[in-house]
């Protein structure tokens, strides 16, 4: 037997506590609630600047974080308005994004996979980043843009030139302003072509992990549609820091021309071993041997030094372009940092304010309202002519330069000069071409 | 209780009672302070925290008990990583098959390397360990692209045939890993005024395992197997000389290490569904070996601490930059705070790695037996005051 006696106020304070107590979860889960991972609720947005700050790429990466934070005191009205003032959509006015202040945090991807992903998801997780951009190797690219489509946050790539980015590993959350190795290729050949002729031998030197192999795949499709003949494609280990037994058999292979698709220190030290092995003064079947780097920056012109002068390639972009925007730009990296920026800051700097502008044109933080207003936006004035974002595949479509190491540099940041500016028809490429089949964009995650 | 006697039942509620209010315990300070920054109670850092736990247990068994010291164990976490991506990839996104074929094919990776490994010790072991390693990270980075996808890491695709599972959901996403339809990646976030307290699914799975692993290692230590691992330690030579033959008792600690550290593998794989070279290469062994040592080799709460503290600096002291240290030095005078902010800036950000070897060296110096040593030091201060409190004719010295 047992003694039942409920009092009216013990009824009374029991059921109280009882409705307190079911309350208690929609109070604690209020934020659950957001359509979309870490919707910025109070007065500020944060954006995550995941780069590498030590390793290989570390100096890219130093140069990527000051495109960053000269981007955020443009989004919020500080100095003097930079690429916004050039930019063909007007919808920033510089009062942050949305009228939200910008905010950042910065996080090291140690250019590994790992690393990355980690920082990525801390800046995710614990800070509430809406969005992540940054990285300087497509190892790493492709890494964070899986994650940021799991967790649901646009990724805006940085200085990544696979194919396999916006290729066999594209994602709906991820995006790419940078270029890549097929546009390499197809800038490069026709200049090649006028400056050494079709019957060439070319002898491929490549680095051995994913970005190399798309490289060498470009230029060899690209050079060999132009009549020229490939003797030999060789991998060489990334870590690798002496080039000479590789290019010895360089010498005897009956090669004319030696493609390097190295980047980085890579490309430092095999240039350099290249031109101590007497290559550049070389003549083998009646012409002058010829050395081409298709994917060049300033800061590895600057490592490798004097070996440079002559030397063709590629690039995404040069401070010395005098279009508005890329001038505009320049002016307010100088003026704040003192010295130029590279490629690597461009593409960085542009992203942001991609990012912010399509996100004020949909109204709406949310990544898939983003993703809309990204894809196929055309847009003018940041330093590329015209360009596309495609929305077939996040990768967009501009002009790219051919560059060559400047004979008579007059500062230590004038190393490489233009040398043609290939318009967007030439490097455009259907979307389901082969070299970036494989993969498919899936549907745009918002998270949540 | 569970066989253990007291002390190690005290030892295991604890780690048991720390892991589960993880994430009380790491986020002290309310989300809109300034401190906030030193929180570390998210989902992957707490992942983070446990999974190494798990392997720098692993490690400890075969470097505190036999005290061989391997300087390849990021090949078999590797080893874990890409077995349980590939179940992911093929059979389905379950955990556990994922998990359990981790621990079968580290298992038998480090019977292979142990076999030929341990024909020597010393430094020649552990060079021949560092060789393996470095030689499953060559291969992994670039030669055997086809399984592993070098140097990007192997990644889930929407293809991927997942023969129990589905390709792709409904709305054309790559499925998330689950426990029986648990998703890993599901966190309830308890907010309590300004703190925000986040409860993960997939930090829960990997504290249990942790917690068994734990406690499946207090019982080896205490085991006559753990006895005989002892005596490999201090005098391998006698023991053979009394008949005994010392190597099948090494080569199940190193198997059974190598299956700890695929355990952990494969957890990392679960909760982030990537595997990446970079995971087997030579800093990432030197990693346990410094958290080991960093927490007290040959403890049993040792490795756990270590390497907690590591991926602690690894992941926060890494995040702080300039601008941030400029809001903390705020209300200083200009000219001092730019002072200050150029005083701390190399030891933050990239500079982490300086601030923990300082920290590493100091410990080595002044705690030969890492952090547990501190802690048992402070444990007897506090011991001996309180004993002096209550026998105050006597005057006990601390130490």
């Amino acid at each position: 037997m047992s003694k039942t006696d409920v009092s009216r106020r013990g009824l009374l304070k029991t059921s109280a506590v009882a409705g307190a107590g079911l309350a208690v979860p929609t109070i604690f889960t209020a934020q659950s609630a957001a359509a979309f991972t870490n919707n910025p609720t109070g007065g500020t947005v944060t954006l995550g600047f995941n780069v590498p700050q030590t390793g290989p790429y570390a100096d890219e990466g130093a140069d990527e974080l000051r495109a960053y934070q000269l981007a955020v005191e443009h989004l919020n009205g500080e100095g003097d308005g930079g690429m916004l003032n050039t930019f063909s959509s007007k919808a920033l006015e510089g009062s942050g994004i949305m009228g939200k202040k910008v905010e950042y945090v910065t996080g090291d991807t140690q250019t590994k996979s790992d690393a990355a992903r980690a920082s990525a998801k801390s800046m995710i997780e614990k800070d509430g980043a809406i969005m992540i951009t940054g990285g300087s190797s497509s190892g790493v690219a492709v890494a964070v843009q899986g994650l940021c489509q799991e967790a649901g946050v646009i990724f805006m790539a940085g200085l990544t030139h696979s194919n396999d980015t916006t290729g066999k590993d594209k994602k709906a959350n991820g995006f790419r302003h940078f270029f890549n190795a097929y546009m390499s290729g197809a800038a490069l050949a026709p200049v090649l072509k006028n400056l050494y002729g079709d019957d060439r031998k070319a002898y491929h030197l490549t680095a051995d992990y994913t970005w190399g192999w798309t490289q060498e795949e470009s230029i060899k499709a690209a050079t060999e549609a132009l009549g020229w003949e490939t003797v030999n494609t060789v991998k060489t280990p990334l870590a690798a820091t002496d080039f000479s037994s590789y290019i010895a058999p360089v010498l005897n292979s009956g090669a004319d021309v030696l493609v390097l698709n190295h980047y980085g220190g890579n490309m430092v030290n095999s240039l350099t071993n290249a031109v101590q092995f007497g290559l550049r003064e070389k003549e083998v079947n009646g012409k002058n041997f010829e050395i081409v780097v298709p994917l060049y920056s300033r800061l590895m012109a600057k490592g490798a030094g004097e070996n440079v002068k002559g030397i063709h390639g590629s690039t995404n972009w040069h401070w010395s372009l005098q279009d508005e925007g890329s001038k505009a730009f320049v002016r307010s990296f100088g003026t704040k940092y003192g010295f130029p920026p590279s490629q690597a800051a461009h593409t960085c700097y542009v992203q942001t304010l991609l990012y912010a502008d399509a996100v004020q044109r949909a109204g709406s933080f949310n990544p898939c309202a983003v993703a809309e207003a990204l894809e196929d936006f055309e847009f003018d004035g940041m330093g590329n002519g015209k360009t596309l974002y495609r929305g077939e595949d996040h990768q967009c479509f501009k002009d790219v330069l051919v560059v060559r190491g400047k004979e008579n540099p007059t500062s230590e940041f004038d190393l490489l000069e233009v040398v043609e500016v290939t318009p967007r028809a030439q490097v455009e490429y259907p979307a389901d071409h082969p070299m970036f089949a494989g993969g498919q964009l899936g549907s745009c995650n918002p998270g949540a | 209780m569970f066989g253990l006697d007291k002390r190690d039942t005290t030892l295991l509620l604890i780690v048991a009672g720390l892991t589960i209010f993880a994430p009380f315990l790491l986020n002290p300070f309310p989300t809109d302070s300034g401190l906030a920054q030193f929180n570390a109670g998210y989902p992957d850092l707490m992942q983070r925290f446990v999974i190494f736990g798990i392997f720098a247990i692993g490690f400890n068994i075969l470097f505190g008990l036999t005290g061989y010291l391997s300087f390849g164990h990021a090949a078999f976490l590797g080893v874990g990583s890409y077995s349980a991506v590939w179940m992911f990839k093929l059979l389905s996104m379950n955990v556990l098959p994922a998990i359990i074929l981790s621990v079968i094919i580290s298992g038998l990776f480090a019977l292979v390397i142990g076999f030929i490994s341990l024909r020597r010790s010393g430094i020649y072991f552990s060079i021949l360990t560092l060789a393996f390693a470095q030689m499953s990270f060559s291969l992994a980075y670039s030669v055997l692209t086809p399984i592993t996808n070098g140097e990007t890491g192997l990644q889930l695709t929407l293809d991927d045939p997942r023969v129990l599972g589905v390709s792709a959901t409904a709305d054309g996403s790559i499925p998330v890993t689950n426990l029986f339809g648990m998703e890993m990646r599901s966190t309830y976030h308890l907010i309590v005024g300004p703190w925000d307290f986040q409860f993960n699914m997939g930090y829960y799975l990997c504290a249990l395992v942790m917690i068994a692993a734990f406690y499946l290692s207090i019982r080896i230590f205490r085991s006559p197997f753990g006895m005989m691992l002892r005596a490999v330690k201090s005098n391998q030579q006698r023991m053979n000389y009394t008949g005994l033959n010392s190597k099948p008792y090494t080569l199940a600690a190193f198997v059974i290490s190598g299956m700890y550290a695929g355990l952990a593998g494969g957890l990392m794989a679960s909760m982030d569904p990537l595997a990446g070279a970079e995971r087997m290469q030579w800093t990432a062994s030197g990693e346990v070996v410094l958290m080991t040592i960093l927490g007290g080799a040959g403890t049993l709460i040792g490795p756990v601490l270590g390497a907690g503290f590591i991926k602690y600096f690894e992941n926060i002291f890494s995040k702080i930059n300039d601008n941030v240290l400029h809001g903390w030095f705020s209300f200083l005078p200009d000219g001092l705070e730019d002072f200050v902010v150029f005083i701390i800036h190399p030891f933050i950000g990239k500079g982490w790695h300086l601030t923990l070897g300082i920290l590493f060296m100091l410990v080595v110096i002044y705690l030969p037996g890492g952090l547990v040593e501190g802690g048992q030091r402070i444990g007897n201060w506090f011991k001996g005051r309180k004993k002096s409190d209550a026998h105050q004719s006597k005057t006990n010295p601390a130490e």
